[in-house]
């Protein structure tokens, strides 16, 4: 056998594989989604991935503790970024969610989606194990997600805000929190769904009415979904062939290249398509759980298994919006949607995942 | 998981909680998981059917092509009814985004009134999806390219170059053809065919065009065209042309008809000119008429009410459905009975004046001296006729009225009748519960009494005088047996005889002889009273109360080809009135140079051609004038 190098045999081939290929089909659907044309989005799309891909390499190969130490930090800080954007929103009149940065928009709270379960999993790291079950490992944890999730709602952003507090929830879980506590906020929680249903902006709620009954308004505000859904289903098994989406290529279909690129592929790629997808999703999230499961620490254990939940929460709601099983958040698909931010988020996750893989792989377990 | 407090909390056990619990929340990631792919696969198979149809119907935009109404022509295939070209404007609700915007837009552009911006508003609330809302119809070419050209800047309005229904000779045809109109909303309801809802499509709504609806109707075309979200057409997919309705052919000469409507001027009635070869129905005029092409346009409520304002009753057909006393018209038929019944036309009769039947004197117009049958019909003198009534009874009368086709409704395409009343000894026993008396004879067999026909019967009955068949009218080439009447030879010669007289000999119309060599007409004319027997003397007076003016004929005398039945209502008199409007179209008929400078004399003094008149007096009537009452008599 030729020897393989080293540093060859050290780059993680099979998650760039993984993660080529979702991009790779994705920009096949936004080639398509251009009506047949490398611009204006697949092209900015591929070298977005390219770029993010190597930051996310070179942020695998940071040793864990650097993560750990600037945990807070990073909190903090992408905390003030929120308490800004609020500020800026409130003076400037009106909602706004992105920092202009000159070069790039900022969204702080896509940032805060990965700060969140960093913390958090640095607050359990380092919990003693004998308090794991008591209200110091409770309040603190409450607070961080707490305060986060609100200036999120302030934006108002349901989605994300959502998407922050199920990474921070995960961690909790999995650091062992007793499990009554979780089912009885979910009971609570349930109960108190209609006061916080009260608390939703009129269009949010709007939107959850007609997610429950889309066909009540299907030229108004259950357009998307309806529309979604007969792109998907039009599609069938084996889809209308590249390049043939009448949904998506008539316009029908809305943000088919954004929130809806599962529509738009599906009508094109049917049900194979759709299958395929999910099952790259599958790999990269075996991958990240595995990684969680032999991390050699517990910061890394927590970290992997929250920001596997973000990655998972991403995909799951964006899918189940599409299908109509969500109401329409604004969720966009992870790799696959157009658009920078997430893409951010999800390869920032994913190198930070990376960077646990390298470290287990370094030493012996060292569960504290 | 350890539920025992006592039980120490230790790394170790922190460690198997975390494989636990991550294995738990990557269980149900993958059953998430799982579920969206069993979702997809349901929406994507089981409902694949469904959601095909939507995306197609998303896609796809059918627009459904009115199809082009078959023709409706006369013997020598001249159109009586046809499509001309007609520019329309629509709205296509789903395109229409700006509607306040297009829609002010249209409204300046096309100067529409308040009511027609209403109706709009109305049907674009009931409409939906691509189902178009005709915003205007029969556009000038002006109008519309001045709507063309703004097109890209008013989304949702779609021209289009549709057809609509043309009578070229307009109000001539109105009561024989009738008229087409948008089907109404019950008619959609009935149906639910989309085509009824579609713009410019149109169903018959009386008389021929209503008959022959199935026929005339034809199959629409489809343009299917490939439209994005915004409504923008991406590329035409097929267009199924449309299949227009097939033609309807008339026995109607157009020519005569247009004539003989022309030529009964401002007065009021009816003239049917029937073939005696066949039974076909040459000419079936009744005047005043309206004007189909404004019926088919959709008649303004203004323009209906003036309509339905003239007394002369624009909207009955008087040819079928108006109802005489047939006066002196029926003396040829009753002088066939008499014969029939062993009578000697030879035999004469003396006329005193009158005719005295117990205490009663029943009247002559004059006093005519010794008569036989054939004079008795030239000079249509009461008396002989009173005498034959009262010797043979109406019941020996009747049965041949009935064989001339009098009191019969005819099978008659697209025509409703009124088949008015040939009366005898059973028939008033029934009616009334009494007995038939002499007088009743006596008043029946001058026409009068209970004895009601329409115009239509009279031009059967003359006709089959004419021909001694028994010819059935008919409007389309259908085939009747037209079998021989069962009379002697000998009763038809005189009837004819006398009829030659009253216009050859001298009669009463010896003044409507016809201006042609060797070519005469035979003919009989009727006055019959509006007012009871004897009350006014009906010629002067209120035009309403006038008598009517009667007349049948037939031309030639010798082997006669076409028979005619003139009804003038209130004309004062069958020779004043009618007979010379028979006159001219039987001229007609044989000379059309001749015919057609009598009638422009006479147009030039009425105001003019039918269409010229209405449109003045529909205008005075809109301004509130009164239009003449009394028309004046013809000549």
């Amino acid at each position: 056998m030729i020897p393989v190098p080293p540093a060859i045999q050290r780059i993680p081939w099979k998650l760039i594989a993984i993660l080529s290929g979702i991009t790779g089909f994705g920009l096949l659907v936004l080639y398509s989604a251009a009506g047949g044309s490398w611009s204006p989005w697949a092209w900015q799309q591929g070298v977005r991935f390219l770029v993010f891909m190597i930051a996310a390499l070179v942020i695998g190969r940071f040793p864990i503790r650097i993560f750990e130490d600037f945990s807070y930090i990073a909190y903090i800080g992408v905390l003030v970024l929120l308490i800004a954007v609020e500020l800026l929103g409130f003076v400037g009149g009106g909602s706004q969610r992105w920092l202009n940065l000159g070069f790039m928009n900022l969204q702080p709270s896509e940032l805060m989606k990965v700060a969140i379960v960093v913390a958090l999993a640095r607050f359990y790291a380092q919990l003693p194990p004998g308090n794991t079950r008591t209200f110091t490992a409770l309040w603190p944890a409450l607070i961080m997600i707490g305060f986060p999730a609100a200036l999120v709602m302030l934006q108002p952003d349901l989605g994300t805000a959502l998407a922050i507090s199920i990474g921070g929830v995960v961690v909790m879980f999995v650091a062992g929190l007793p499990l009554w506590w979780f089912g009885g906020t979910a009971v609570a929680g349930l109960a108190a769904l209609p006061i916080l249903f009260s608390f939703l902006h009129g269009y949010q709620q709007k939107r959850v009415l007609i997610f429950l009954d889309p066909e009540s308004d299907p030229l108004g505000a259950g357009y998307h979904i309806s529309q979604s859904k007969i792109a998907i289903g039009s599609g069938g098994i084996g889809g209308k062939g590249f390049l043939n989406g009448s949904q998506s290529h008539l316009d029908y279909l809305p943000e088919g290249h954004t929130d809806f690129i599962f529509a738009t592929m599906a009508e094109e790629w049917g049900l194979i398509g759709g299958l395929a997808l999910l099952f790259g999703f599958f790999l990269l999230l075996r991958w990240s759980t595995r990684v969680a499961l032999k991390a050699r620490t517990r910061f890394g254990q927590l970290t992997a298994a929250g920001l596997t939940m973000t990655i998972f929460f991403y995909i799951a709601i964006n899918l189940m919006m599409v299908m109509g099983l969500a109401p329409v958040v604004g969720i966009p698909l992870p790799l696959f949607s157009y658009g920078g931010s997430s893409m951010l988020t999800i390869m920032t996750c994913v190198g930070i995942v990376l960077a646990i893989e390298n470290d287990s792989k370094t030493g012996a377990r060292r569960l504290h | 998981m350890p539920k025992k407090k006592s039980l120490p909390i230790t790394e170790a056990w922190r460690g198997i909680t975390f494989t636990r619990r991550a294995l738990v929340v990557g269980g149900a990631q993958a059953a998430i998981g799982v579920a969206l792919a069993a979702r997809m696969a349901y929406i994507s198979v089981i409902d694949n059917d469904r959601y095909v149809l939507e995306s197609e119907s998303n896609r796809v935009n059918l627009t459904l092509v009115p199809p082009r109404r078959g023709w409706i022509v006369d013997r020598n295939g001249k159109a009586l009814a046809n499509n001309r070209v007609s520019l329309r404007i629509d709205i296509i609700p789903d395109r229409l985004h700006d509607k306040a915007g297009v829609l002010g837009q249209l409204r300046t552009l096309l100067r529409l009134d308040g009511d027609t911006m209403e109706r709009i508003n109305r049907d674009l609330k009931a409409a939906s999806g691509f189902q178009p809302v005709a915003v205007a119809e029969d556009m000038t070419e002006a109008e519309y390219s001045s709507i063309l050209v703004r097109l890209p800047e008013l989304p949702g309005v779609a021209p289009q170059r549709g057809f609509a229904r043309n009578y070229p000779t307009g109000a001539a045809v109105g009561h024989l053809i009738g008229y087409v109109g948008a089907p109404t909303a019950e008619e959609y309801q009935k149906v639910k065919d989309p085509l009824y809802i579609t713009p410019g499509f149109r169903t018959g709504k009386d008389g021929l065009e209503k008959y022959f609806q199935t026929m005339l109707r034809g199959k629409p075309g489809a343009k299917r065209v490939e439209v994005t979200a915004r409504g923008k057409v991406v590329r035409e997919l097929e267009t199924t042309p449309d299949e227009q309705g097939k033609t309807v052919h008339l026995t109607i000469d157009a020519d005569l008809q247009d004539y003989v409507a022309r030529r009964m001027g401002r007065e009021s009635g009816a003239a049917i000119v029937i073939d005696c070869q066949n039974g076909d129905i040459l000419s079936f005029v009744s005047m005043p008429s309206f004007d189909p092409n404004s019926f088919s346009d959709g008649i303004s409520s203004n323009e209906y009410a003036w309509l339905r304002a003239d007394d002369h009753q624009p909207l009955i057909n008087k040819a079928t459905r108006g109802l005489y006393p047939p006066g002196s018209t029926l003396k040829p038929m009753v002088a066939i009975a008499a014969v029939e019944q062993g009578v000697d036309p030879s035999e004469r009769h003396t006329c005193i004046g009158g005719y005295r039947l117990g205490r009663r004197f029943f009247r002559c117009l004059g006093v005519h001296g010794s008569l036989d049958m054939a004079s008795a019909i030239m000079k249509s003198c009461n008396s002989y006729f009173y005498w034959l009534a009262h010797r043979l009874g109406y019941d020996a009368i009747a049965p041949t009225a009935r064989l001339m086709g009098l009191g019969e409704e005819f099978q008659l395409a697209g025509s409703q009748q009124r088949y008015g009343t040939i009366p005898d000894s059973a028939w008033k026993m029934k009616k009334y519960d009494q007995p038939w008396s002499a007088s009743d004879s006596l008043n029946a067999v001058i026409g009068q009494g209970y004895v009601s026909v329409n115009p239509l019967q009279l031009a059967v009955m003359t006709a089959r005088i004419a021909s001694g068949r028994r010819l059935y009218p008919r409007l389309i080439n259908r085939q009747f047996k037209n079998e021989p009447l069962p009379f002697s030879p000998e009763a038809l010669a005189v009837a004819r005889q006398g009829m030659d007289l009253v216009v050859n000999g001298a009669g009463t119309a010896v003044r409507s002889r016809l201006p042609l060599d060797g070519i005469t007409m035979a003919g009989k004319t009727g006055t019959a009273q509006v007012r009871g027997l004897g009350t006014g003397n009906g010629k002067s007076g209120t035009w309403k109360y006038r008598d009517h003016g009667l007349f049948v004929g037939f031309a030639p005398v010798v082997n006669p080809r076409y028979a005619a039945a003139v009804v003038i209502e209130h004309g004062m008199g069958g020779a004043r009135a009618a007979a010379p409007v028979a006159k001219d179209f039987m001229t007609f008929l044989f000379d059309r140079e001749k015919a057609m400078e009598a009638l422009e004399t006479f147009e030039a003094g009425w105001g003019g051609t039918i269409k010229e008149r209405m449109d003045r007096d529909y205008a005075a009537w809109k301004s509130g004038v009164p239009s003449d009452p009394d028309p004046g008599v013809p000549q």
